[in-house]
């Protein structure tokens, strides 16, 4: 009730003190996230800039400045390009893929059916389970020891012998690829249904009886108006895939011959498995945050005028 | 009588249209056919892979400790594996215990500052929050092991909770924050002119408003803590801290090169069994997580 606080007129000091209660209330209320926020986020950001510059093994700690040689360590890994180029062919892939379906998906579920809801619902389990878990129980899914998709396949007549799925590159890449359509499919189904329900219903109609087909109001009006959720979409997949690293790690460990090894594996070998050199883990760290940085602020860019036009 | 079961709209989704002709109505269960076989065999490839986890632990299988007849052999090798299953149930359910209330703690208090109060630099702190999900956890995990050994937090499970909730603040603080900003102000002015303190009109008003919001920062935050793989493999060396995900992953390396699949289905189980349960039950909570998110694009 807005007569209530108008029941006693405050002086001028009264409000500027009342004020400057609040704003350290304010503080007070906002500590907490500002102590986590500065310490385990600003802090480790700074740091992993200095540990970059510097000679730093895993167990002797800071050695001192070497600029640029981490960098230079960094780009002439003798895996780096491989795993750069890798990398970029899975995140292709797996966001070509999982925005696909995930629209199809999101078409065939949005009515507000019984059978629709147990749709949804099924689809969207898998995504309440850890990568690690998914990518675990498809370790098992796909093994030739107890896997039930080797005999299926051959029981349909689809393949002659016992298929590896993880043997070779192609195979690993592919059913990777597999594991997490099926452990994220959901997610983006849900986010593009948000996005074609926040399409107002009359928009679609008046192109209905304007005589357009379903196909063309589909690509001349949905597909417009959808396209701030596929934008969004787009930067969380390619965000989420260039960074990839439990599904391979579990999943083919970077093999066959080191044929499935992403960015961010090569960072956790380079750091703790053998070379155990922080400072060119922290300069590859250094470029894929920028590289990040860069793609997340162009993919908005291109939201922002996307919703201008 | 077996119409009003049927859905009443048409195949394809987005035409919404009134309810046809009788004859009309007979060709669209006709069309619908395909429909039903097609999307239940996609239900299908979505549900199979967990079902067949759970009935793959409990059914006979060379090479695992359940060799004949079905039971309970691979719960029992888990039971026994290393510092044991109950052990790591104990790990993982602290961390993300703590993740959980570290999480809520620091976003319902500063969703509240974020929302109701105007403080100096209240809008870089705001910015800045939200600025972690512009940065790859991956990366950051490196520097992150160095400080928590620098400050005695090495291997210990309230060091890997507070790194947890980091990642979760971006989430956590910006739905609370727009869930505090959908309450009327009037609520807890109207508590403060009657004299209560701040934080008595946050706990006593606001926070029955604002439940919601919680259960689903909570969701999130148990099922990124329960679930997490990368930050543990860093920051924990001590086998018997580990939580389960890292603990079911090192199983398939152990004896002599042979995986136990019987054992990792079993963990699989044990690991997905709870997030299953919990996204079933709080399926709106769950959904209403993404809504926000979407409202953020």
């Amino acid at each position: 009730m807005p007569a209530k606080t108008s029941t006693r007129p405050p002086t001028r000091p009264a409000v500027v003190a009342v004020a400057r209660r609040r704003a350290l209330h304010g503080w007070a209320y906002a500590a907490p996230t500002a102590l986590l926020v500065v310490g385990l986020f600003v802090l480790p950001v700074l740091l992993v800039g200095q540990m970059s510059l510097s000679d730093w093994p895993l167990l002797a700690g800071n050695q001192g400045i070497n600029a640029p040689q981490n960098y230079v360590d960094a780009l002439t890994h003798r895996f780096f390009w491989d795993s750069v180029v890798f990398t970029l062919k899975y995140t292709v892939i797996a966001t070509v893929l999982l925005i696909g379906l995930g629209l199809g998906l999101a078409l065939l579920v949005q009515e507000s059916s019984r059978w629709s809801a147990v749709l949804r619902t099924s689809i969207l389990v898998p995504s309440a389970l850890g990568l690690a878990s998914a990518s675990l129980l498809f370790y098992a899914l796909y093994s030739p020891q107890v896997g039930p998709l080797s005999p299926l396949l051959q029981r349909l007549g689809l393949a002659d012998g016992p298929v590896s799925f993880l043997g070779t590159p192609e195979s690993a890449l592919w059913s990777t690829v597999f594991l997490v359509v099926w452990r994220f499919a959901g997610f983006y189904m849900l986010l593009l249904m948000v996005g074609l329900q926040g399409i107002p219903h009359d928009v679609i109609e008046a192109a209905r009886m304007d005589g357009a087909n379903r196909w063309q109001t589909f690509v001349s009006v949905t597909l417009p108006l959808l396209r701030p959720s596929l934008a969004l979409c787009t930067v969380l997949c390619v965000t989420g895939s260039l960074l990839a690293f439990d599904q391979f790690y579990i999943l083919t460990k970077g093999g066959p011959d080191n044929s499935t090894l992403t960015v961010v594996q090569l960072i956790y070998n380079v750091a703790f498995q053998g070379q155990n050199d922080l400072g060119v883990a922290a300069a590859l760290s250094i470029v894929v945050l920028v590289v990040l940085v860069v793609v997340n602020v162009a993919q908005m860019r291109a939201m922002r005028a996307g919703q201008e036009d | 009588m077996t119409t009003t079961a049927l859905p009443a709209s048409p195949p394809r989704p987005q035409v919404r249209r009134r309810p046809r002709a009788p004859r009309a109505r007979l060709a669209g269960i006709a069309l619908r056919t395909p429909y039903w076989v097609l999307t239940g065999a996609l239900a299908l490839v979505f549900v199979f892979p967990l079902i067949w986890a759970g009935v793959a632990s409990v059914a006979p299988q060379p090479g695992s400790s359940q060799v004949d007849g079905w039971g309970l052999g691979n719960y029992a090798t888990l039971m026994e594996y290393q510092a044991g299953l109950p052990q790591y149930l104990l790990n993982s359910t602290l961390v993300s215990g703590m993740t959980v209330l570290f999480t809520l703690v620091s976003s319902v208090l500063g969703g509240y500052a974020f929302s109701r109060f105007k403080f100096p630099g209240r809008d870089v702190l705001f910015l800045l929050t939200l600025a972690i999900l512009m940065v790859p956890y991956a990366t950051l995990l490196i520097p992150l092991y160095v400080m928590l050994n620098a400050i005695g937090l090495q291997n210990t499970l309230v060091g890997l909770a507070l790194v947890l909730t980091v990642f979760q603040l971006p989430f956590a603080t910006f739905m609370m924050r727009i869930s505090f900003d959908a309450v009327p102000r009037e609520l807890d002015e109207a508590a403060l002119v009657d004299g209560c303190s701040s934080f008595r009109a946050l706990r006593t008003v606001l926070l029955p408003a604002v439940k919601p919001g919680i259960i689903t920062v909570g969701l999130f935050a148990f099922l990124a803590a329960w679930n997490d793989f990368v930050a543990p493999l860093i920051l924990i060396s001590d086998s018997t801290k580990i939580p389960l995900p890292l603990a079911v992953a090192n199983l398939r390396a152990q004896v002599m090169g042979i995986v136990d699949y019987g054992a990792t289905e079993a963990g699989v189980v044990v690991m997905a069994l709870p997030c299953v349960v919990l996204f079933l039950l709080l399926q709106r909570h769950y959904v209403r997580g993404f809504m926000s998110g979407a409202l953020k694009g």
